[in-house]
């Protein structure tokens, strides 16, 4: 099968394990993001056919939650945590570091594809400001120092 | 013998290294000879000293900490699987004054067991509350919460007991308990610790509310930035389901309850517990107009009990104890105890539980030990995004629902956020008003479109532009979105704001002159 294949089989199988749970939409929509990394839009019309619903409301789902994407993530995505806690041990600092070192805005991925940068408000680490999580990953007392030696062990590993 | 050795798997510690810590333990306990057992317990909420290791002593557990990898090796030279001398060694851990300071009743078992272990959580007090309940007629059970006076811990801090009575007074083929573990915000992490610590008390306490009212559903709305707590949780229920606290015929009462872990998806309305409902229903989190209430039309159009992880995870040591045992702690018409957080610019940044009366002056420096920076500590956020910021004038505050309201301020979900001398207000009140804006479900106008023209007026505040019509025109703005908003995110966003205006006016360029004006 190829690669496109398998994906849509595995899509279609999350789809018909989840669709008959009460309100399976956001279920089905992690389960598609946890497979893929993102919701691709070809998804959106088994999805509302399965649920019986408009792919316009579907579609207003995907976009009304911050957490759900519809294009591919980079191989990494940062999400830094932009919160007061954070901004009150040099959030901002970090996060003007963190553009700079990768290049890059929030809501970006880096040209050789490797990070995206998203934005999060608040992580629940705030006793241990500033905070950041990369895959399921969190990370605490994120200094520059630090977040350059996580990016470069990673750099090396793709 | 095998010792036993504790490093935490709550999210922070392991944010701090804990897991590359516990690696090292085996790793090196494995080259030396030494039998040990290794027990992944939640934090006791210091985080300054995370990751805290802990070893098992005839005399108690004595705690090493901050403890990195490098350090692993020195332990063991010094002998600290037999609570020997080293640089780090902080003594019993229940002696150091943090600590030993608190009263806890929700977090009495945290850091102490293992989370995901029924038998631990069995044998240090846990499901007596559930026991005593299925004794117990459900007007009794929901009496004995009333008569606790536990308020809503999620910030609207509306009695519980009332909630209950409506639901189960509310008559109907199907209801539903949900738990809010939509912890959005900034300076707040007692639900998680909850969650990753000691999670069978939620269970427990859902349980028991299930019970009390009839419903035989639970769900706990997560948020999805808690990848730890999702797993821990779902193993927690799972072992519940496999001893019977969970599913049909619970403990052999005839009394069912199912439970299941829902997602969110990075929207912070949805900790509103209507906007919470939509989600969980399948919609966009639009915030729902009330009435009806929750309680009597909610999830699906049932009678539906919403309450947060702190005022589910108290309720099985009130029906433990007797909610005589819990009323006696606190003060006025707050009782209890509320899990305070401290986080921001704090030395000694973590989780105090205490009754409610002790001042945020007393929090910030006999237990925060005054700002990380060792910078003067000039405002402090309490109650999230949405709560107001006290200058040092409002620190000898007490920690009580009404104080806090009677100076227009908010002790919401117990959030303490510091900052010291170097935080510009009007950054932040535009901060406040930005926020609002990417959150905002755009259902009310004031909210969607104050927001937008409120970080438009501060960005023209902060480049002192016109400030004799800007300063009227925010306050304007806010007085529209408090009094005209759906739901508290519209409805409380004046509260950073005005709060940073009325208490730091010389931030936003406003001479003295000019306010009196």
């Amino acid at each position: 099968m190829t690669e496109s294949g398998t994906k849509q089989a595995n899509v279609q199988e999350i789809i018909a394990t989840l669709k008959d749970k009460p309100g399976a939409l956001l279920p089905i929509l992690h389960g598609i993001q946890d497979e893929l990394g993102y919701i691709p839009a070809e998804t959106v019309p088994d999805i509302a056919a399965a649920l019986n619903l408009s792919r316009a409301e579907v579609h207003g789902v995907i976009s009304f939650y911050h957490y759900f994407r519809d294009t591919p993530p980079g191989r990494q995505t940062v999400h830094l945590c932009l919160a007061e806690s954070c901004q009150a041990m040099g959030g901002k600092q970090l996060e003007m570091h963190v553009k700079n070192r990768l290049g890059i805005g929030f809501h970006e991925t880096t040209a050789d594809g490797n990070f995206s940068l998203e934005p999060v408000y608040c992580l629940g680490n705030c006793a241990c400001s500033p905070a950041m999580q990369i895959g399921k990953d969190i990370y605490g007392r994120v200094s520059t120092d630090s977040f350059d030696s996580v990016i470069n062990e990673m750099e090396k590993s793709v | 013998m095998t010792v036993t050795i504790y490093v935490p798997c709550d999210s922070s510690a392991v944010s701090l290294g804990a897991d590359r810590v516990a690696k090292a333990i085996l790793q090196e306990a494995n080259t030396r000879g030494i039998a040990i057992e290794l027990i992944r317990n939640g934090s006791r909420g210091m985080y300054w000293l995370e990751p805290l290791v802990e070893v098992a002593t005839s005399a108690g557990r004595i705690a090493y900490g901050p403890v990195q990898p490098v350090d692993v090796a020195s332990l063991f030279d010094a002998d600290f699987t037999q609570g020997g001398a080293h640089a780090l060694c902080l003594g019993l851990t229940e002696d150091i004054d943090y600590f030993k300071k608190q009263q806890r009743l929700t977090f009495a078992r945290i850091g102490k067991t293992d989370p995901v272990s029924l038998t631990d959580y069995i044998s240090n007090e846990g499901y007596r509350g559930l026991k005593n309940a299925l004794a117990m007629t459900q007007a009794d059970i929901v009496k004995e919460v009333t008569d606790s006076g536990l308020r809503g811990r999620g910030g609207a801090a509306f009695p519980t007991g009332i909630k209950w009575n409506t639901v189960l007074n509310t008559a109907s083929l199907q209801k539903y308990i949900i738990c809010n573990a939509d912890e959005g915000d900034s300076g707040t992490f007692s639900d998680r610790m909850v969650m990753e610590g000691d999670p069978f008390v939620l269970i427990e306490g859902m349980t028991i509310a299930g019970v009390a009212v009839d419903a035989t559903q639970g769900y706990i709305y997560l948020r999805v930035e808690y990848p730890h707590a999702f797993k821990i949780l779902n193993a927690a229920i799972a072992s519940a389901y496999e001893a019977g606290y969970l599913g049909a015929n619970i403990q052999g009462s005839g009394k069912c309850f199912d439970l299941e872990v829902r997602l969110g998806a990075g929207a912070y309305v949805c900790g509103e517990e209507t906007s919470l409902m939509e989600s969980l229903e399948g919609k966009r989190g639009l915030v729902r107009f009330k009435p009806p209430l929750p309680a009597i039309s909610g999830l699906f159009g049932q009678p539906t009990v919403v309450n947060n992880v702190i005022s589910l995870a108290s309720v099985p040591v009130i029906l433990d104890k007797g909610g005589d045992y819990y009323r006696d702690f606190g003060m006025g018409r707050s009782r209890g105890t509320l899990p305070l957080q401290l986080a921001g610019n704090i030395k000694h940044p973590g989780l105090v539980e205490l009754a409610f009366g002790l001042t945020l002056r007393e929090l910030l420096y006999d237990f925060g030990g005054g700002s990380a920076s060792g910078r003067p500590i000039r405002a402090v956020q309490v109650g999230g995004p949405l709560g107001a910021y006290l200058p040092e004038s409002q620190f000898d505050t007490p920690l009580d629902y009404e104080a806090f309201a009677a100076n227009w301020t908010v002790l919401g979900h117990g959030g303490v956020v510091v900052f010291d001398d170097t935080v510009d207000m009007a950054v932040m009140a535009r901060y406040s008003m930005e926020f609002c804006k990417i959150e905002s479900c755009g259902k009310c106008t004031p909210c969607r479109i104050g927001s937008t023209r409120g970080v438009e007026v501060m960005n023209e505040i902060i480049n002192g532009e016109n400030l004799g019509k800007n300063i009227p025109l925010l306050r304007d703005l806010c007085d529209t979105l408090l009094n005209g908003s759906l739901c508290a995110l519209g409805g409380m966003t004046p509260y950073p704001v005005l709060s940073a205006i009325n208490h730091f006016p010389e931030d936003f360029g406003i001479t003295t002159d000019a306010t009196a004006a």
